[in-house]
């Protein structure tokens, strides 16, 4: 980072001292960071080390026995565990399949929005309000007025097609679910990639015309490529967020049927709240974490070169 | 290209029809995905008894009978989340402040460490340490306590915060801060005097962004809260009864609960992208 520092020029007669990367200089660099920082360990850090501490305990809310050393029992019980896998992998399908489907949508709106037509301001902040909306009014909506098998609109609007009265909430569950998190979650991909579109610039594409390019041709190999890191962002940044979904999955099917819709966040939800297994849940979270620090690590990597990509092309 | 063959008169009514034609899209498009919304509305003003028939009802004499029950119950709720959400904006705003200025206007060496340290909280699912959270809380004495919330969504949007106020930050004409530093200004008159006015309208679109994501929490609150601190996301699972006629009901408490984060968002929909993509995209 070039801090450009004025003193350095030799000019002693005007009475400005010039700051010198010191000791005292680098702790004035460092105490306005200092707050956020340790509030931020503290706060994020502390609850994952008692996590790991957990993990080696036995110990349940409802039993009045004191926590006590398990070693490795928590561990061999998660990973012999068929409903934590089944949540792991659930929890995988809900997020790519989400983020993916939420994705082309998103680029599908976007190029949609990047034209001009009579409402455009309209027509995109009535796409943005998915994503405005509580996500726990969104389930409960879905799950009620939107999907009921009896006096739903969905099956309402879907009887001409020969659709009658279907429970989506019981039949095609995780389907249902996934749906909602696509609708939410759209809007956010639409404002990125038409962010990216709106970013291109508008002589290379009059070039393309000029050349004879169709408006196709001109997409696929001018537009997509400049969209690359936008998508790479929503991706990243969706998936940061998906992965959690909990609000859906409650409110919606409860896990449900059976565990049909039962996720990673809703898995260990259960573990604390309905079996009182803390330190089963905790050894679960660890290997969650673990899980994810592996791919955090690759989505750090994306992140810092999508940002440097931004830094440089300002 | 079969379009050049066309006389220009032709061409131009072509042209705008194709335009019409994109523009119809998107406009059914636009009302497709913003339809369950507008049933929500709708399904708010009906009558209990309206709301569940079949076929559903278009037509029907509108009634607030249910905000006036929306109105009269949610009150500690929505106590509860305007003092989280609230607090926790501010809190962000003390913190994030300083510590975007020492990642961006005087970096600090590892500045980059920094920055990466902050986003990569947010990769760490929360939900893994909820168990011992719930512990640390029941020993700290802040269970069910709208403290704790405020703590955990300030740690929750402090990461977003700190990278987008740095984006605002690193925009402030260097000259400006040359100008002030040969003025003899400190830090703190650097921070308040110079970068603090220019970056305002950046904190108001980052302040928003904080409040869209504390106000629409519900893991935390629900796990941590039963009704000293329940929040208004708990409130709308609470009117959902076990049985009973419910659906007008639900919706007018969904229609509450959203609408403040859907007018803030409609607001602020320029800098929303900006906010979300973590000051990534001007």
């Amino acid at each position: 980072m070039a801090v450009v520092e004025t003193g350095a020029a030799p000019t002693p007669t005007v009475g400005i001292r010039p700051r010198k990367p010191g000791r005292g200089e680098g702790w004035q660099r460092r105490l306005p960071l200092l707050p956020a920082l340790i509030y931020t360990v503290v706060v994020t850090q502390i609850p994952f080390l008692v996590t790991v501490w957990y993990s080696f305990q036995n110990y349940f809310f409802n039993v009045p026995e004191p926590a006590h050393f398990a070693g490795f029992s928590n561990y061999t019980t998660v990973f012999t565990n068929a409903a934590f896998r089944g949540s792991l992998v659930r929890s995988v399908v809900m997020t790519a399949a989400s983020v993916i489907v939420a994705m082309i949508l998103g680029v599908l709106f976007a190029v949609l929005l990047d034209r001009k037509f009579l409402g455009r301001g309209v027509v995109r902040t009535l796409i943005i309000t998915p994503f405005l909306i509580m996500p726990a009014a969104a389930a409960l909506v879905w799950s009620g007025p939107m999907l009921d098998p009896n006096f739903g609109l969905l099956n309402w609007l879907l009887e001409p097609f020969g659709v009658h009265h279907v429970a989506w909430l019981s039949t095609q569950a995780l389907p249902s679910v996934i749906v909602v998190m696509i609708w939410q979650w759209t809007p956010f991909m639409t404002l990125i990639v038409l962010a990216g579109l709106q970013s291109q610039p508008p002589d290379t594409l009059e070039a393309a015309k000029v050349d004879g390019a169709g408006a196709f041709a001109t997409f696929r190999e001018l537009t997509i490529p400049h969209l690359r890191p936008y998508i790479e962002l929503g991706i990243l940044l969706g998936s940061i967020y998906l992965v959690n979904s909990f609000d859906a999955v409650r409110l919606m099917t409860n896990g449900g049927p059976g565990t049909s819709t039962t996720n990673l966040p809703f898995y260990l939800y259960q573990q604390v709240n309905f079996a009182f297994n803390v330190g089963g849940a905790a050894a679960a979270g660890v290997i969650t974490v673990i899980l994810t620090i592996i791919v955090a690590t690759f989505a750090l990597r994306l992140f810092a070169r999508v940002f440097q990509f931004e830094e440089a092309g300002v | 290209m079969t379009a050049v063959t066309l006389p220009p008169g032709q061409r131009r009514v072509r042209e705008m029809s194709v335009r019409a034609g994109w523009g119809v899209l998107a406009w059914i498009v636009g009302i497709a995905f913003f339809l369950p919304v507008l049933w929500m509305v709708i399904t708010a003003f009906k009558p209990e008894s309206a709301a569940e028939t079949w076929p559903p009802q278009f037509v029907f004499t509108p009634t607030l009978a249910e905000f006036h029950l929306v109105f009269s119950g949610m009150g500690p709720f929505l106590t509860h989340s305007v003092v989280a959400t609230i607090g926790s904006t501010i809190l962000v705003l003390l913190l994030g402040v300083p510590a975007a200025y020492a990642l961006s206007v005087h970096p600090v060496k590892r500045w980059r460490d920094g920055l990466f340290f902050f986003i990569s909280t947010k990769m760490l699912p929360i939900v893994a340490a909820i168990g011992p959270l719930y512990v640390i809380a029941l020993k700290a004495h802040l269970l069910d306590s709208v403290w704790l919330l405020i703590i955990l969504y300030t740690a929750m949007n402090l990461p977003l915060a700190v990278w987008m106020i740095r984006s605002f930050m690193l925009e402030v004409p260097k000259e400006l801060l040359e100008a002030a530093r040969l003025d003899g200004a400190g830090r703190i008159r650097e921070i308040s005097g110079v970068i603090l006015p220019i970056i305002s309208p950046g904190l108001v679109s980052t302040a928003l962004i904080c409040v869209i994501f504390a106000w629409n929490e519900l893991f935390l609150a629900l796990n941590l809260t039963v009704t000293n601190a329940a929040t208004m996301p708990m409130y709308l699972i609470s009117s959902v009864p076990q049985e009973g006629l419910y659906i007008a009901h639900l919706s007018a408490a969904a229609t509450v609960a959203s609408v403040p984060v859907i007018l803030v968002g409609w607001i602020a929909q320029r800098s929303l992208v900006r906010g979300l993509s973590m000051g990534a995209i001007k």
